[in-house]
């Protein structure tokens, strides 16, 4: 039932957009979400696009583990005693 | 995939093992409280990953499991009623009601459909004029939303023949509950959709009035990994707060429209939840100017007593107070084949997911 | 021949008569099939016989990429030849609802002669019966197949000679045949260009054979997915399997298709993939040998057989972490072949 997935907008047709997941093609339902345009990726959930996916902050949150990359770098010697 | 392949990467993984291991040095117990977390945590493995002291355990996240048989038994007699369609999503079929189960039902030759969207549903009202459609509402703030909407269709579009019978809940009373109930909890790992819809400041209570930190996780692997370091740093540093791991979908204020949507449909009400008993205002019921869709309104039947099952301890499953092995009735009586609890049938129900990668 | 099927077609009388010879018989064309008696006399000289049965109920009976008919020539072909057995000679038995399009039928049946000859098998007997309109879901087809089986090769059915260090390899990606099935149903109406996988394998399982390899054990992954095959292996012979989730082809349209309806490949029916189990020293030889036929182009070792976790078939997630592989607990996608 939580069942949400990122999926890209293909074409609008007023409250309606054709996504695709990986090549399945759906055509979903715009009724709970604003300011969708073509190329954007949404969450779809049974039928309705729920949100849009930030590319930004799907960078930054993936960009966090270079952080922890030097934090490793720091502690190897200590870990390795 | 794009935005789900990046969030598997085996390296970016291991790199967030590493850091937890780093981190963690007290036993530390971390709840899910979402169906799909409950099932990608199982899935990829997770628990075979995390050192031994970090304990996750599975809370009422699952929106079948938490649904009373009542409501089962209500579904089962309208599906007796001459001429209605009873349409719904695919795991409810077979979860046990009192005396039967919608799989039964159907076939015996009541027309239970399975369906992807209520936008479905719909479809086979209007196909169906004759015939009486009845959409069995199950799922929390994520999932309202797109019911409501379905409503809305309805009314629109003028529909005599369509209703919905409402399961649906909100989460954070369950929250609270818990705690207050006494279940050890040191963090929750919140549920990743419905704050996409709600936002955060309904979890603000909880690490306020109970010292819990909440971190909002999305689904895949990386996410629910980063959401674990998150959480045992808030616990180790005694930090607690509401936090946003799941920052590509999730924003403070939610999704406004979806909530305008979901309140112009529905009204809180009390609810019942198996583990939990009846809590206030957890519920959401079909609003008195929608009741010309309301199916609890539009099509009386008599529904049967309500028989609970000796043994099964779904209830205590459900607020972590006990794990699936624990219950008598575990993967003897009870399994994926013949399930007995609501918590084995549901693919997102932890007996389920226990049962099918863990045992 | 009038536009649609009638209950006299299945009477035994003149409609029966032009029926079998304008298109069964047309269509299978072989010496044994003309003689139309009761029973077909074959002459077969063999150490060992393997013989199977099954019947098709699949539904929508057109599908992306086939049809019953063509499902079930290829499903019996592959039990047959997942035996180790050589397939020679078929059986087919229509049950057929009344009013049921004579062009449709053609094309099933045409389709069932091209398999056929495909996998150098002939369709020798048969039967046809006609019920009326609503006592059977359009066509219902039975097949029963033959196949010669060498003494040298009957242990593969069993995997009786199966242990720790044998390799697990399968023939290409999971779930297509499963997958179409569900596009095909207009569930949610989801739009897809996936395509059924079923083909006639035996020409692959030939070359496998013949290159004298040990192969100790085969089974086509049908209904219920590779994760049954795999469970069975473990209960049946008390040994572990380790699979490796990474090493599992899965088409990206089947992926997106799974992920979107929430169904776990492992579970999806196949109708043209194999689950092999050979000789660690072998496989790498196996392996090559697979990839250079047209459906064996994506194969893959996924796994092996191993002596911890007895009676289990454990997945190696592809972020590294441990779970079981469970049987699956009813059907996932009704009538599915």
């Amino acid at each position: 039932m939580c069942l949400s997935i990122p999926a890209k907008v293909l074409s609008i047709n007023e409250n309606q957009a054709i996504v695709s997941v990986g090549g399945t093609e759906y055509e979903a339902s715009l009724q709970l979400l604003d300011d969708v345009k073509i190329g954007d990726y949404i969450l779809l959930h049974t039928g309705f696009a729920i949100q849009k996916i930030s590319e930004e902050e799907a960078i930054e949150t993936l960009k966090v583990f270079d952080e922890f990359e030097d934090l490793n770098e720091q502690i190897k010697p200590e870990l390795e005693e | 995939m794009k935005y789900i392949d990046e969030f598997r990467n085996k390296d970016i993984v291991n790199l967030l093992l590493k850091n937890i291991n780093n981190i963690s040095k007290k036993d530390v117990v971390l709840m899910e409280v979402c169906g799909g977390h409950t099932w990608a945590i199982q899935k990829f493995g997770i628990p075979s990953l995390l050192p031994e002291n970090i304990s996750l355990v599975s809370g009422p996240g699952c929106p079948v499991c938490v649904t009373s048989k009542k409501f089962i038994d209500h579904a089962v007699a309208l599906s007796r009623v001459k001429d209605v369609i009873i349409t719904t999503y695919g795991d409810l079929i077979r979860v046990p009601g009192s005396t039967s189960t919608l799989n039964e039902e159907k076939s015996k030759g009541a027309d239970v459909r399975i369906v992807y969207s209520i936008l479905d549903a719909l479809k086979i009202a209007k196909e169906n004029s004759t015939k009486k459609v009845v959409f069995l509402g199950v799922g929390f703030e994520t999932t309202a939303p797109p019911s409501a909407a379905g409503i809305i269709n309805a009314k629109v579009q003028n529909l005599k023949n369509f209703s919905l019978l409402s399961s649906h809940k909100i989460m954070p009373p369950a929250m609270g509950a818990l705690i207050d109930e006494g279940v050890a909890i040191n963090g929750y790992i919140a549920p990743g959709h419905v704050s996409v819809i709600t936002g955060t400041e309904i979890y603000e209570p909880i690490p306020r009035n109970y010292g819990v930190g909440c971190v909002i996780s999305g689904f895949e692997p990386v996410d629910i990994l980063q959401s674990v370091y998150m959480l045992v740093k808030q616990f180790e540093t005694q930090d607690f707060k509401v936090e946003i791991q799941y920052k590509r979908a999730v924003n403070p204020e939610g999704n406004i429209k979806a909530q305008q949507v979901m309140n112009e449909v529905f009204s809180l009400r009390d609810d019942w939840w198996r583990g939990l008993g009846t809590l206030p205002l957890s519920g959401l019921g079909v609003a008195e100017n929608y009741s010309e869709f309301d199916a609890e309104i539009m099509i009386p039947v008599e529904v049967e007593e309500t028989k609970e099952e000796k043994g099964c301890i779904c209830g205590e499953i459900l607020k972590g107070l006990k794990k699936p092995n624990q219950c008598k009735l575990f993967g003897t009586v009870c399994n994926s084949s013949n399930p007995v609890g609501a918590c084995m049938v549901s693919h997102e129900g932890a007996c389920n997911a226990y049962y099918r990668f863990n045992r | 021949m009038g536009k649609n099927i009638l209950l006299g077609h299945g009477s035994g009388g003149k409609l029966s008569h032009d029926l079998i010879k304008t298109i069964f018989v047309k269509q299978f064309e072989n010496p044994i099939l003309s003689q139309q008696t009761d029973s077909a006399i074959l002459n077969i000289k063999a150490e060992n016989i393997a013989f199977t049965t099954d019947s098709y109920v699949v539904d929508p009976i057109f599908f992306p990429g086939g049809n019953i008919g063509k499902l079930a020539v290829c499903g019996t072909v592959n039990d047959l030849a997942v035996s180790g057995a050589t397939p020679k000679y078929i059986s087919a038995a229509f049950i057929i609802e009344e009013g049921f399009p004579m062009k449709d039928l053609e094309t099933i049946v045409a389709d069932m002669a091209a398999e056929a000859k495909k996998a150098g098998v002939i369709i020798v007997t048969g039967d046809t019966k006609v019920v009326n309109k609503g006592q059977c879901d359009k066509l219902f087809i039975n097949t029963a197949g033959i196949g010669i089986l060498e003494e040298k090769y009957t242990g593969i059915s069993t995997g009786r000679d199966i242990k720790a260090g044998d390799k697990i390899i399968i023939n290409g990606s999971i779930a297509d045949h499963g997958m179409a099935i569900m596009a095909s149903r207009n569930f949610g109406n989801f739009q897809t260009d996936i395509k059924t996988d079923c083909a006639c394998l035996n020409g692959l399982i030939k070359e496998i054979l013949d290159s004298g390899c040990n192969v100790k054990f085969m089974r086509d992954a049908t209904r219920g997915g590779i994760a049954t095959v795999l469970c069975e292996l473990s209960e049946t012979h008390k040994t572990g399997i380790e699979i490796d989730e990474a090493k599992v082809p899965v088409n990206e349209n089947v992926r997106g298709m799974c992920e979107l309806l929430g169904f776990d490949p492992f579970y999806v029916a196949n109708e043209g993939k194999i689950v092999l189990v050979v000789a660690g020293d072998d496989a790498e030889k196996v392996l090559s040998l697979m990839k250079t036929h047209e459906f064996g182009k994506h194969s893959s070792i996924i796994g092996e057989v191993v002596s911890s976790n007895a009676g289990k078939a454990i997945l190696i997630t592809e972020i590294g972490g441990k779970r079981i592989i469970d049987i699956p607990a009813g059907e996932q996608l009704p009538r599915i072949c």
